[in-house]
């Protein structure tokens, strides 16, 4: 029978059945963090046990440490330091590699796994974190769990998992040129709600797909989880093929010969069949930002804040009154007139080479609003370090952005820095209450979106750069 | 009290259920970032919900109209919530906050994939019911919090009150036998350890490069 993407790659890893819906599944990789991956090696220790394959097994310091220049372990967040040094030690006597605050290696851990090759086309990797289904651009499959279920995975190998269903979400037609993959991934969420994903193993298709970057095609996969998804998923073509070639970890010489013949099997086969497929209209994509408290609370950007009565469910138009209470918006305000007193450009949503080289070439030769702050996080120690040798830090900087370190930063607030009463506009994922700071109001928009808002001081798209 | 719980092989509870109807409550409004302080499990229930149910994070003043502060609702055990509840970060700590703060069931449309498996790890029974049953049960209790309170039966598979009415819920064998035996999953899963060995075995010959995973280039 015709098998799907997924289908291949759930094969590829069962390694047995419980009762025809719960199957033990092969784990090939886990990365932890120092925010709940430490968690999970004390659980872990306490218990007795050790990883059953510590080399299989990685963590990044990336969620809790400073981004500030000039880091130490010292950090802004509260009790910051104990998370720290406690990853660091148990890492150290659960045999696994650790990124730590200052090694070349570090970065926000769904940005290094790929970028240093660790997770592979194919490979089965989980993170205590709900953007593992980042890595799921590289064709592997890639899901986020909670720390009980981490212990199990680094103590087994395996985990127990009720087989997701498959869905394909096909790209029609060529966006237009302003429209980035932010756009493309926040217009279908803002389509289609951000439960529509549930229970779903979510295959990205169509020409708008394939003509993706791969630091692009990890910005779809990474919001895989805003649309309620077990995973999100592209299939792995000659670019994939290309980026993964030459990795630190990626296999070489005959392994690797035989890594691309397997690789180049992981593809759908012609009229398998999806559970359930949602098609998109790529020309009718625009530059998107969100109005709410969701990422499916988004219009374009040069629409308007929705009235809470035009949503026909009673929740869904709750929750509207409730998010534009909250964001301090008013029915019917035109998204260009929302002044905004932050900018931020990071975390492992957009903040690679192509996300950084698009914000600045937006911002070169300008200077941001006098009275925003702007930011501007790479999600890896190399990729900051790349960005620096082609000189994007310079711009940044004379923008008037600051230039910082690798991590998390302000993505989330835990305590430490803080974006709390301000309005942000942000290329990360999520605009929840408070995630940025107690108070803060966020926009998710792409980063050149961030970068445009930022210039002029008010939520704007960027005209399309050559 | 009796409650469904990790290993209590009690299969009956009836608590006061406080409703919580909005739609896409995050682990984020669970249980804020800045509120996980320490690398525990433990005493989290004082955060749980933080950012609503205090009016200033310091001080801890409540918020008088946050339904966990209301009379009544204080020791609510069971949570009817909206649709996809418990959504976005993975942070298990939502799990461990609703738990110590007393909570044995919650009751929702749609569950986040990562929380929903998260609740059965800990000994929380998710239940997914829909909207209308949610309301049904909501509008009975809401009447009065205390005395309406609500029966939920893991053997029979129902909630509902005063023994008259019953509202059926699905839920898989398998979470059910983990709610009430509290299995060590590690260890049941070690039971097959011969089958995980032989499956990497063939693996290994398959796929190499797999259990290769040494750095190939010296890092600079
Ligand atoms: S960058 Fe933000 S979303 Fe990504 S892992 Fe870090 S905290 Fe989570």
């Amino acid at each position: 029978m015709a098998a799907t993407l997924f289908d291949k790659l759930w094969r590829l890893h069962e390694v047995a059945d419980f009762d025809g819906k719960e199957k033990l599944v092969h784990i090939d990789r886990v990365f932890l963090h120092e925010r709940t991956g430490s968690i999970a090696l004390r659980g872990l220790e306490q218990a007795g046990r050790a990883p059953r394959s510590p080399e299989r097994a990685f963590c990044s310091m990336d969620h809790i440490v400073d981004t500030r220049p000039g880091r130490s372990d010292e950090t802004l967040v509260p009790h910051g330091r104990e998370f720290i040094e406690a990853t660091r030690q148990s890492a150290r006597s659960a045999g696994i590699t650790l990124f730590d605050v200052n090694d070349p290696r570090q970065g926000i851990v769904h940005v290094v796994a790929a970028e240093l090759g660790i997770v592979l086309p194919g490979m089965s990797v989980v993170c205590p974190d709900s953007h593992t289904c980042t890595l799921g651009a590289l064709g592997a499959l890639a899901w986020g769990i909670g720390s009980t279920e981490a212990e199990h995975a680094l103590a087994t190998n395996t985990l127990r998992v009720r087989r997701p269903r498959s869905m394909r979400v096909l790209f029609r037609g060529e966006p237009a040129a302003a429209v980035t993959a932010k756009d493309m991934i926040l217009h279908l969420i803002a389509r289609f709600g951000s439960r529509a994903g549930r229970g779903h193993a979510v295959e990205f298709a169509g020409p708008a797909i394939d003509a993706l970057t791969m630091d692009q095609r990890f910005t779809i996969c990474n919001m895989a989880v805003e649309m309620g998804a077990f995973t999100g998923l592209i299939a792995p073509d000659e670019r994939t093929i290309a980026y993964v070639a030459g990795r630190q970890y990626a296999p070489a010489g005959e392994l690797a010969e035989m890594a691309l013949a397997h690789w180049r099997q992981l593809h759908g086969d012609e009229g398998a069949a999806f559970d359930r497929q949602l098609t998109v209209d790529s020309e009718e994509i625009a530059p998107m930002v969100t109005w709410g408290v969701n990422p499916e609370q988004a219009v374009a950007i040069d629409g308007e804040v929705p009235a809470p009565e035009s949503f026909r469910d009673s929740q869904r138009s709750r929750a509207a009154r409730d998010a534009l209470a909250y964001m301090g918006l008013a029915a019917g305000e035109a998204m260009r007139s929302i002044r905004v007193d932050a900018a931020f450009i990071g975390s492992c949503t957009n903040n690679r080479l192509d996300d950084l080289r698009a914000a600045a070439r937006h911002l070169r030769g300008k200077t941001v609003a006098p009275w925003v702050r702007a930011l501007c996080v790479p999600g890896s120690t190399a990729i900051k370090r790349a960005a620096e040798a082609e000189g994007l830090d310079e711009i940044f900087r004379e923008a008037g952005f600051e230039w910082r370190e690798a991590g998390c930063s302000l993505c989330f607030h835990a305590g430490g820095e803080s974006f709390g009463g301000q309005r942000v506009i942000s290329s990360t994922n999520r605009n929840f209450r408070g995630r940025q700071g107690p108070g803060a109001r966020t926009h998710l928009g792409s980063p050149l979106t961030v970068a445009a808002s930022a210039c002029r001081g008010y939520l704007s798209a960027a005209a399309p750069v050559q | 009290m009796s409650a469904p719980g990790q290993g209590s092989g009690e299969v009956f509870h009836r608590g006061i259920a406080a409703p919580l109807p909005l739609p896409n409550i995050d682990t984020d409004t669970i249980i804020p970032s800045r509120e996980i302080r320490r690398v525990s499990k433990e005493g989290l229930g004082e955060a749980l919900f933080a950012g609503w149910r205090y009016r200033s994070a310091q001080t801890r003043e409540p918020a008088t109209d946050f339904v966990l502060n209301l009379p009544g609702y204080r020791s609510a055990t069971i949570l009817l919530g909206g649709d996809n509840f418990g959504c976005g970060s993975s942070r298990e700590h939502a799990v461990w906050a609703l738990k110590d703060f007393g909570f044995k069931v919650i009751a929702a449309p749609s569950f986040g994939g990562i929380f929903f498996n998260n609740c059965a790890l800990n000994g929380i029974l998710a239940i997914e019911l829909e909207a209308d049953s949610i309301e049904r049960l909501a509008d009975w209790t809401g009447l009065s919090p205390v005395d309406n309170q609500l029966e939920i039966d893991l053997q029979a598979q129902f909630i509902g009150w005063r023994g008259t009415e019953r509202i059926p819920f699905a839920i898989e064998p398998a979470r059910r036998s983990l709610l009430l035996e509290g299995l060590d999953g590690i260890a049941a899963t070690l039971r097959r350890q011969a089958k995980i060995d032989a499956f990497e075995e063939a693996d290994r010959q398959r796929r190499p490069w797999v259990y290769r995973c040494d750095s190939q280039t010296p890092s600079s």
